[in-house]
C-alpha cells in the first residue's frame, strides 16, 4: 500500500511540475520574450486562465503527501523552514503580480509587475530545483527523523550541508534550464508572431544547454548518490525512466525542427515526467536518504500513515482524480487556440 | 518572548487570522451570489445579474487574498508544528488533503468559467457554474472545520504502540458531532459577514444617492439573509455549540464565563474583568442561574468553576479567552437587535428612507468580521494548554529543530508582506465600489470582472 502510495504521490508532483512548470518557465521568459505592452499581455494571458488551477497541484500534492507519509511531511517542512518560506512568499508575489497586473495599469506599475512576476517565476524555479537536489544528496536527518538546513553553509557536500551547495546549484539551474524550454515551447504554442518567434528560437538555443546539463547532472548525481545507479543495476526495467527521459529529449528536437509546436511541448512533458520519475526510482525505497546515518533515512515504510488510512484515502484519491480530470479537460478545452494579438485589450 | 512555543504559536494566530479575513467573506457572497442568480433566473429581471456581476467582482478579488494567504496555512503544519503532523498527519491528513482534492480544484476551475463566461455559458448554465463555486467554497470550510474539529474533540482513532495516532473511521472523522455544530456555527458567521457587507454598500450607495435600484436590492437582501444568519447564529447553533463546549470541554466553559468557583445556579457575566490571581470576577454585572439554565436546561444546576479542575489544565490566556467571548456573544446580540430594527422597518416600507438606520448599516461592516475573528479566538484559546484537546500539549507539537529566531524572522516577512497585500486590497475593493454595478447585461461587465482574476484570459 505505501508503495502505491508513493507512486501516486509522485505522480501527482509530475503532474504539478508538468503543469505549473510551463507557466513558471513562461513567467522566468516573459522579460526576454516580449517587450512591450502588448506582447507582455499576450505571455500573461496564454497563462491566464489556468496558472492558479495548476498550482492547486501543489496543495493537493501537499495534503496527499501530508496524510500518506506523514513523518516524511513533518521532517521535510520543518527541516527546509527557510527555503519553503521563501517560495512561499514568492508564490504570493507572483499571484499578485498576474492577479493585480491588470489594475495598475500606468508603466511604472506595469513594468514594476512584470519584473515581480517574472523574478518571482525565475527563482522559483531555481528553488524548487534544489529543493529536489537536496532530496536526491540527502539531508543531516538526526536519531529523532528530524533536521534544519541553513540556506547555506559551505557549499560542500557531507553532514553540514546547507540547501545551497555546488550539487544543489547545478540541480536548480539544470531545472529552471528545463522550465524555461518548457515554457517557451508552451509560449510558442499559445501565441503568434514577434512573442511566437521568439520564443521558438530561444526554446532550440536552450534545448543544448539542457541537453549539457542532463549530461552532468546524470554524472554527478549517481557520484552523490550511489543508490540511485545501484537500483538500476539491481532493476533493470527501471532503465525505462531514463529511456523515456532521452525520448523526449530527443524528440523535442526532433519536433522544434519540424516546427511542430505542441509535439515539441508533449516532448517536453515527457522528459520532464522522465527525469523526475527516474530520480524517485533510482531513491525508492527512500524518500528522505539521511546524509548523517543511513539508519535514520526516511522510507515509505518508517514514514506511512497506518494502513486503514491508507486504504480509504485510496477511496476518495481516485474519486477526487476522476473529477479533476473533467475539470482540467473542460477547462483547458474552453481555452484552446492561441492568443489573438487583436484581443490585447480586453475580454477573451 | 523568545521560546518557540511562543512564536510559533503568533505565526499561527497572525497568518490564521489575517487568512480568515477573506474566506469568511467570500463564502457567504457564495451563497447571496447564488441568491442573486436564482432571483434573475426566476424573476428574468436584469438588474439581479447586474448586482451578481458586481459581487462577483468584490468575490474575485477577495478569493485571491483567500488563496494566496491560505498557501501558507497548509505549509505551516509542517513547518512550524512538525511533531504535530508527524503524530497526526495519518488523521487529519486525510481531511486537509479531501479538501486540495474535492474543494480547491472544484472552485479554481468552476471560477473562471463563474468570471469569464457568463456569455458562453448563457443564464442555466452560469447559475450552475455559481453554485459549483458556492458548494466548492462550503465544502472547503467544511473540511477545514471538521480538522479543527477533531484537535478540539478527538474521535475514531486509536493510540499505537509508539504514542501514534491511527484513524479508525473515515466517516467517524468527517461526522464528528462537535464539527457538524462548529460548522453550522462558523457557516452562519460567514453569511453574517456577506449579507452585513452586501447591506453596508448598499446603506452607502442609498446615502450617497448613487445606483439606488441596486442599492436597495442590495439593503434588502443583505437585511433579510443577516437577520436569519444572525438568529441562526445563536439559536440553535451557538446555544448547541455552547453545550457541547461546556460537555466536552468544562474548564475551557468555566474560563470563558470567568466562572471561578464551583456552583448551583451559576450566573453568566455580561460585563465584568477576570482576575486571575486574585481568581475572581472583578466589577460583575451578572444574571443570575442563566448559565446553569443554558448549560443544562435547569436553574439550579452545578455548573463546575475553575477551582474544580488542576490549574495546569486550564487555558493558559483566560483574561483573552473571556474577552473573546465576550465580544463575540455582545456582537452577535447586537446584530440580531439591529438586523429585527431593520427588517421591521423594511417590512413597513421606510428602511430606504430611514437615514439612521443606513447609517447603522453602513457603520456595521467591520463588526462582523471583529466577531468572527473573536469567535475563532475563543475556539483556539479555549483549547489550549492542549493540541489535541486531552491527547497532546501544544508544547509537544513544534518543530524541534526550527529555532525562535527563524520562526521571528519569517513572522515579521508576513506581516510585512501582509502590511503591502492589505494596502493593495483596500484600494482595488475602492475602486470596485467606487465604479458601482453596471447596466446593460453583457460584454462590459465581463471585462471588469476579468480584469480581476486571472487577468484577461
Amino acid at each position: 500500500m505505501q508503495t502505491v502510495w508513493f507512486c501516486l504521490v509522485a505522480i501527482m508532483v509530475a503532474m504539478y511540475v508538468v503543469l505549473d512548470g510551463f507557466d513558471l518557465g513562461a513567467g522566468a521568459i516573459h522579460l526576454w520574450v516580449a517587450r512591450d505592452d502588448g506582447e507582455r499581455q499576450q505571455v500573461i494571458r496564454s497563462i491566464g486562465p489556468v496558472w492558479d488551477g495548476n498550482e492547486v497541484w501543489l496543495l493537493a500534492g501537499g495534503g496527499t503527501l501530508y496524510f500518506a507519509f506523514p513523518a516524511l511531511y513533518a521532517a521535510g517542512f520543518s527541516g527546509f523552514y527557510l527555503p519553503l518560506m521563501i517560495v512561499l512568499w514568492l508564490l504570493i508575489l507572483r499571484g499578485i503580480a498576474v492577479e493585480f497586473r491588470g489594475h495598475l495599469t500606468t508603466p511604472v506599475w506595469l513594468r514594476f509587475w512584470d519584473v515581480v512576476f517574472s523574478g518571482s517565476s525565475l527563482l522559483l524555479a531555481v528553488f524548487f530545483g534544489a529543493a529536489l537536489g537536496n532530496v536526491v544528496r540527502g539531508v543531516p536527518l538526526n536519531d529523532q527523523g528530524y533536521f534544519f538546513e541553513a540556506l547555506w553553509t559551505n557549499f560542500r557536500l557531507g553532514t553540514n550541508t546547507g540547501i545551497l551547495d555546488w550539487y544543489t546549484i547545478i540541480v536548480g539551474v539544470a531545472a529552471l534550464a528545463t522550465l524555461v524550454l518548457h515554457g517557451a515551447l508552451w509560449v510558442a504554442l499559445k501565441t503568434e508572431n514577434a512573442v511566437h518567434d521568439r520564443s521558438f528560437s530561444l526554446a532550440h538555443g536552450v534545448w543544448w544547454i539542457v541537453l549539457v546539463l542532463t549530461i552532468v547532472l546524470t554524472a554527478i548525481t549517481f557520484k552523490v548518490q550511489p543508490g540511485v545507479p545501484a537500483n538500476l543495476a539491481s532493476h533493470p526495467w527501471g532503465y525505462f525512466f531514463p529511456a523515456l527521459a532521452l525520448s523526449g529529449l530527443a524528440g523535442m528536437l526532433w519536433f522544434i525542427r519540424k516546427r511542430d509546436e505542441l509535439k515539441s511541448f508533449l516532448a517536453s512533458c515527457i522528459y520532464i515526467v522522465g527525469m523526475l520519475t527516474s530520480a524517485v526510482f533510482g531513491l525508492y525505497p527512500l524518500v528522505l536518504p539521511a546524509s548523517t546515518n543511513p539508519a535514520y533515512s526516511l522510507t515509505v515504510d518508517n514514514a506511512k500513515a497506518p494502513d486503514y488510512g491508507l486504504r480509504v484515502g485510496l477511496a476518495w484519491w481516485i474519486v477526487g482524480m476522476i473529477l479533476v480530470a473533467a475539470y482540467h479537460f473542460h477547462v483547458y478545452r474552453s481555452f484552446a487556440g492561441k492568443v489573438k494579438i487583436e484581443e490585447s485589450g480586453k475580454g477573451y | 518572548m523568545h521560546d518557540a512555543l511562543t512564536v510559533d504559536r503568533l505565526h499561527f494566530a497572525y497568518t490564521v487570522t489575517f487568512h480568515y479575513l477573506f474566506p469568511q467573506l467570500t463564502m457567504g457572497l457564495a451563497l447571496l451570489i447564488v441568491i442573486l442568480k436564482t432571483l434573475a433566473l426566476r424573476t428574468g429581471d436584469e438588474q439581479y445579474n447586474d448586482a451578481a456581476r458586481f459581487w462577483a467582482r468584490i468575490f474575485g478579488i477577495n478569493f485571491a487574498m483567500g488563496v494566496v494567504t491560505g498557501i501558507p496555512m497548509e505549509f505551516q503544519f509542517g513547518t512550524n508544528w512538525a511533531q504535530f503532523s508527524r503524530a497526526a498527519g495519518g488523521v487529519i491528513g486525510q481531511t486537509l488533503g479531501m479538501e486540495g482534492v474535492f474543494s480547491f480544484f472544484l472552485e479554481s476551475s468552476f471560477l473562471g468559467l463563474f468570471l469569464f463566461g457568463e456569455k458562453r455559458l448563457g443564464p442555466r448554465g452560469h447559475w450552475w457554474a455559481a453554485l459549483m463555486v458556492f458548494l466548492g467554497s462550503w465544502m472547503s470550510g467544511y473540511l477545514i472545520v471538521v480538522t479543527d474539529a477533531w484537535m478540539q474533540n478527538p474521535v475514531a482513532y486509536r493510540l499505537g504502540p509508539n504514542g501514534e495516532i491511527i484513524l479508525t473511521s473515515f466517516w467517524g472523522l468527517l461526522l464528528n458531532p462537535w464539527g457538524i455544530w462548529q460548522y453550522a456555527h462558523n457557516m452562519s458567521g460567514a453569511v453574517i459577514t456577506g449579507a452585513f457587507v452586501m447591506a453596508a454598500i448598499g446603506a452607502f450607495y442609498l446615502l450617497t444617492k448613487q445606483f439606488q435600484t441596486y442599492a436597495k436590492t442590495f439593503v434588502r437582501i443583505g437585511v433579510i439573509a443577516g437577520l436569519v444568519a444572525a438568529l441562526f447564529q445563536i439559536i440553535p447553533s451557538g446555544d448547541a455549540q455552547g453545550r457541547m463546549i461546556a460537555r466536552h470541554q468544562p474548564v475551557t466553559m468555566a474560563a470563558m464565563e470567568g466562572l471561578f468557583e464551583t456552583q448551583k445556579g451559576a450566573p453568566i457575566a455580561v460585563v465584568g474583568q477576570p482576575d486571575v490571581d486574585n481568581q475572581r470576577l472583578d466589577n460583575p454585572l451578572e444574571i443570575p442561574r442563566a448559565l446553569s439554565f443554558l448549560t443544562y436546561r435547569r436553574w439550579m444546576s452545578e455548573v463546575k468553576g475553575l477551582d474544580a479542575f488542576p490549574q495546569q489544565d486550564w487555558p493558559d490566556n483566560i483574561p483573552l479567552l473571556y474577552y473573546s467571548y465576550h465580544i463575540m456573544v455582545g456582537l452577535g446580540t447586537i446584530f440580531i437587535a439591529m438586523m429585527i430594527l431593520a427588517a421591521w422597518k423594511l417590512w413597513r416600507g421606510t428602511l430606504y428612507d430611514s437615514r439612521g438606520m443606513l447609517w447603522a448599516l453602513m457603520l456595521s461592516l467591520p463588526f462582523p468580521y471583529i466577531a468572527n475573528t473573536a469567535g475563532w479566538m475563543t475556539a483556539e484559546f479555549g483549547r489550549q494548554p492542549w493540541l489535541i484537546y486531552g491527547l497532546m500539549r501544544t508544547q509537544a507539537g513544534i518543530s524541534p529543530q526550527v529555532s525562535s529566531g527563524n520562526v521571528w524572522f519569517t513572522l515579521i516577512g508576513f506581516m510585512g508582506m501582509y502590511t503591502v497585500l492589505s494596502i493593495l486590497f483596500l484600494f482595488m475593493v475602492y475602486r470596485v465600489i467606487e465604479k458601482g454595478p453596471e447596466t446593460a447585461g453583457g460584454s462590459k461587465q465581463n471585462d471588469s470582472a476579468s480584469e480581476f482574476f486571472h487577468e484577461p484570459g
